[in-house]
């Protein structure tokens, strides 16, 4: 990227859970690698999309940026400022600029508190006084997420799930945030809300210039709302890459693996893409595959691979800002000859 | 399994020891001597000393605890009644009796008590919350529900004296409440405290009753009763293979901590039907200041609760193969 | 092939399930048709409160008895379901007719092995002795792929990753070789590469066995990977069936354009926003006149005199195709060309 400062800074980011057991004393016997040395950069009013399957640690990761969780190791920059293990006072301002909004839109909100309470929450908690009151800005808020500001005194419970979500974004912005990380945003939604809360947040990034960690397993999704992506697989970044690049030029197997698994609604003759069905389940994360974490997957593993791990580079043929983690990345237009999988399925 | 007990007994002998500790240094925060209680009204101060040292209270504070825990082990001797063999929780202040042989002479009467009002309140409290979740909504439901409020909402004392006066006075239906040994004569032993077993389970059925319904209504309408009944299994075996198992561990751990509390004493219900057990003996030795007798039932009725509690989180894993003890 | 008129293997006619609540009635399902035969998929489409489950639930008499007013007809190989007695559904379910459910930690129990709960199927269904169902079960686990089904077959469900909980699932369901097999979700909670594991063994199973398979889902890409034909329900009613090419190709219905326009691709133009339908589902406590979707439709007033709101439009079906909307269509045609362009 260019020579400004990123917004958000993160090198070698960790997280290991310990694990307790033994006897007759317990002590910690292993740790689950939820997350294991991540780097990667977001600028000021970028979307950052953060993709892979359950168990691969993009949740985590998000909880460790906005600091909810305290990093095993790695550092966290924000603006230049370390925060991997600030304190409360320390974190204080910086809370306020970086926001969270969660999947779940009926767990997130207190449905003992009105919309109005639960929106000036954050503004009463870090004793922000708007012009005009706390009241005149919630109204404002309620009209830039699309509800009616006359549903201030309304509680949770008489909205709808889209609607939840809508409260949840307004709570977001009530800070004036710099960045927000969207966990699993609308994965909770029906599909035809989905797509409402995807435009708005779309509105508010690009109107309000906030930058976005939006983590998803729905690669469409993210493929829409981000500038650039990182795909993640047991707790480490397989492939970062501006959207283009990465959905129009998958190098790391896994990336390709994952973009061939999404069906897509349409029924025409020639698919898009190859089909690669991986086979059998993602490994424990408490005791990952040695070297590449993909390989027990992955078609093309050697030696090498097992005995390696892969950094996570410019490897040939990508462009600038593109790395992937891979010894044996894919080439444009490959067609993978699947050594693990029993049935290619390669359709034609 | 193994290393699960091995760590919670260790546990629970370090929970004892403080509650021990705990109930020694608080007795000595309640303004009484028992010294000057034993000696009587006239009492000069060198037989005080006396009767103090004899006591066995002259020394310290620590040094006196150090001295009970000990003979908890290798037991004690005491000046002019001689040894006393451990498991020693010492004399009565009051009536110079052995702690332990009292204690284990009053155990079977609240064991009884406990495990046969037990029987009665699982047998009818279980049982009538099974009916009225089967009969969901229906009058028998309804009917359970409201008996089982009233029920909860009744004190032993009030029931147990009603019961009494009628059952028992005017109707002669039952026998006067009183303990014999199951050993000397299991008829009497059964008679005698049929009334307050059935009382007790009026006061505890209630809150079976309704926690059998309650979980046994929840379990129903979990996925994987759906998925056994869409398997074509019957209402019945899935009522009485799945959906039971799973309200069982909510029962057994109320259930537990109720065998804990009884075995521990049932104060009321015992001075309620003047029947001798260990709540009787606890509100004695409190009214006489009778340290070692009060430490021993406090211990009694602590380990009582503890241990229920080791023995509900292992019946918990037994139930249920997602719970893995360590 | 046991029926000797023209009767599909299963047979569904105009079926309307209603509960009473405590705040009214619910018309969770009301007045729907389809057919099925041996051998094929048919795929519904709907969000939350669609109907779609309920009906499957209705299909197998899962649903409560004390509340529900079902009416209509549901024939499998010819025979009624809805007047059914307890007893018969029971002989049929698990046997004649599966189901696997979305959630498959919370559908299987958490307190009996995988080998246990695949058996009692089997043996409730063909009494046979322990260990032939065990024999049986570590078959079917090894037939859906499972690893060393030998010993796996002694595992809980929760010793099982997600997609390994599915597979045995669907070894559940298909121990008795069901002619019916209806799939609820199956694959909305699983990641997508186990998605596509799960879909193929689904195909694979249906190619031998010549399953007719329900497959209930809210993601038209999963219905263009799996389906035959396609029913779209709204409101608890049809609004729109066909082939997958159909129905996918040339949506008819505004509310199918409306889903398949909301939908982000993988190939689509990126620097558009999504067109969403606005609005929610409807409630169907009190479910909006006429035409269900009529509020959140984008063509409502292109009709005249507000016959949306006030009349209900009639599914018309011809050869397996149709539409329940009041446009005529060559509006369709015109209105709907747009949208198809702005795909995303």
């Amino acid at each position: 990227m260019s020579n400004t400062k990123p917004l958000l800074d993160v090198t070698g980011l960790t997280k290991h859970f310990p694990v307790k057991g033994g006897f007759p004393i317990r002590r910690t016997v292993g740790a689950v690698q939820a997350v294991d040395g991540l780097d990667f950069q977001v600028n000021e009013g970028e979307a950052l999309g953060l993709v892979g399957e359950s168990g691969c640690g993009k949740s985590t990761t998000g909880r460790l940026i906005t600091r909810l969780l305290e990093p095993t190791g790695g550092k966290i920059s924000y603006r230049g400022q370390d925060i991997t293990h600030a304190g409360r006072k320390e974190l204080a301002p910086v809370r306020s600029e970086i926001q969270m909004i969660f999947q779940d839109p009926y767990a997130s909100l207190n449905p003992r508190q009105t919309v109005g309470k639960i929106i000036s929450g954050p503004m009463e908690i870090n004793d922000i006084n708007p012009e005009g009151g706390r009241e005149k800005r919630v109204r404002e808020l309620l009209e830039i997420v699309g509800l009616n500001p006359e549903h201030y005194n309304r509680f949770p419970h008489e909205f709808s799930g889209g609607q939840r979500q809508r409260i949840g974004v307004a709570r977001a912005l009530a800070l004036e945030p710099k960045l927000i990380v969207a966990d699993e945003p609308v994965s909770a939604l029906d599909v035809s809300i989905q797509a409402q809360v995807v435009n708005l947040l779309q509105k508010v990034q690009q109107e309000l210039g906030i930058a976005f960690v939006f983590i998803a397993h729905d690669l469409a999704v993210v493929r829409h709302f981000s500038q650039r992506v990182a795909v993640m697989y047991l707790g480490k970044i397989v492939e970062i890459a501006d959207r283009d690049d990465l959905y129009g030029n998958p190098r790391h197997p896994y990336t390709k693996a994952l973009l061939s698994a999404v069906p897509e609604a349409t029924v025409d003759e020639t698919p898009a893409r190859e089909r690669i069905r991986l086979q059998g389940d993602v490994p424990s994360p408490l005791n990952p595959p040695s070297g590449c974490r993909f390989r027990t997957r992955c078609w093309k593993a050697t030696e090498k691979c097992a005995t390696e791990a892969p950094p996570l580079v410019q490897v040939e043929g990508n462009k600038p800002g593109h790395l992937t983690a891979c010894h044996y990345p894919e080439t444009e237009g490959t067609v993978p000859t699947p050594r693990l999988s029993k049935d290619p399925e390669v359709a034609a | 399994m193994f290393r699960f007990l091995v760590r919670r007994v260790l546990g629970a002998l370090v929970i004892l020891l403080i509650i021990s500790a705990v109930t020694f240094f608080l007795f000595y925060a309640i303004p009484r001597d028992p010294a000057r209680m034993a000696c009587g009204k006239v009492c000069p101060d060198d037989l005080l000393a006396q009767v103090r040292q004899n006591l066995g209270i002259a020394d310290p504070m620590p040094v006196q605890y150090w001295h009970w825990l000990q003979a908890i082990f290798v037991g004690r001797d005491y000046v002019g009644v001689g040894h006393c063999d451990a498991p020693c929780f010492g004399y009565s202040f009051s009536n110079n009796v052995n702690v332990f042989d009292t204690i284990m002479e009053r155990l079977p009467t609240t064991i009884s008590l406990a495990i046969g009002g037990a029987f009665f309140f699982l047998l009818i409290g279980v049982g009538t919350g099974m009916l009225a979740a089967l009969k969901q909504g229906k009058f028998l439901d309804k009917a359970a529900s409201s008996f089982s409020l009233i029920g909860s909402s009744m004190q032993i004392y009030f029931v147990g004296y009603i019961a009494m006066f009628f059952l028992v006075s005017q109707l002669h239906l039952l026998d006067q409440p009183s303990y014999t040994p199951f050993t000397e004569n299991p008829g009497a032993w059964f008679s005698g405290l049929l009334l307050p077993w059935l009382v007790l389970s009026i006061i505890f059925t209630a809150n079976y009753t309704r926690m059998t319904r309650s979980q046994l209504v929840e379990q129903l309408s979990e996925d994987y009763v759906r998925t056994a009944r869409a398997k074509g299994l019957s209402r019945s075996s899935v009522f009485f293979r799945f959906a039971w198992r799973g309200a069982m561990g909510p029962i057994v751990t109320i259930f537990g901590i109720d065998m804990g509390t009884l075995i521990g004493g049932a104060i009321i219900t015992e001075s309620t039907f003047s029947i001798q057990g260990l709540g009787a003996l606890a509100v004695r030795s409190v009214d006489d200041s009778d340290l070692p007798m009060l430490l021993g039932v406090t211990m009694i009725a602590a380990a009582g609760i503890v241990f229920a509690n080791i023995i509900v989180d292992a019946v918990y894993a037994l139930i249920d193969p997602r719970i893995r003890l360590a | 092939m046991t029926s000797t008129d023209q009767q599909a293997f299963l047979s569904v006619r105009d079926l309307k399930v209603h509960f009473s609540t405590e705040d009214g009635i619910v018309k969770a399902v009301d007045g729907l048709s389809f057919d099925l035969e041996k051998g094929k998929t048919l795929g519904i489409v709907g969000e939350s409160g669609s109907g779609k489950s309920v009906t499957n639930l209705t299909i197998l008499g899962l649903h409560d008895r004390h509340r529900t007013a079902i009416d209509g007809e549901i024939l499998l190989d010819g025979k009624e379901l809805t007047t059914a007695r307890e007893s018969e559904l029971e002989k049929l379910r698990g046997n004649k007719m599966a189901m696997i459910f979305q959630d498959a930690l919370a559908s299987l129990s958490p307190y009996h092995t995988i080998g246990k709960q695949i058996g009692e199927t089997y043996r409730k269904h063909t009494g046979a002795s322990k260990s032939e169902a065990r024999k049986r079960a570590i078959e079917m686990l090894r037939r859906v792929g499972i690893p060393q089904p030998d010993m796996r077959v002694d595992d809980y469900p929760h010793q099982f990753s997600g997609g390994m909980r599915q597979r045995a699932m669907i070894a559940m369901a298909l121990v008795c070789d069901p002619e019916l097999l209806i799939a609820d979700e199956p694959t909305t909670a699983l990641d997508v590469t186990v998605q596509a594991q799960i879909m193929d063994l689904l195909k694979d199973l249906q190619q031998e066995f010549g399953t007719a398979i329900i497959f209930i889902t809210h993601d038209l890409g999963v219905i263009a990977d799996i389906a035959d034909d396609v029913l779209v329900m709204y409101g608890g009613r049809c609004v729109e069936r066909g082939t997958k090419e159909e129905v996918l190709r040339t949506p008819q219905h505004p509310y199918t354009v409306g889903l398949l326009s909301s939908m982000p691709s993988l190939d689509g133009p990126v620097d558009v926003p999504l067109s969403p339908i606005p609005g929610s589902p409807p409630s169907l406590l009190n479910p909006p006149s006429g035409c269900r979707f009529h509020p959140r439709c984008a063509f409502a007033e292109k009709v005249p005199g507000g016959l949306c709101s006030t009349e209900r439009p009639l599914l018309k079906v011809e050869a397996g195709r149709g539409s329940a909307c009041h446009l005529t269509l060559d509006q369709r045609q015109e209105f709907f060309a747009d949208l198809a362009a702005t795909r995303h």
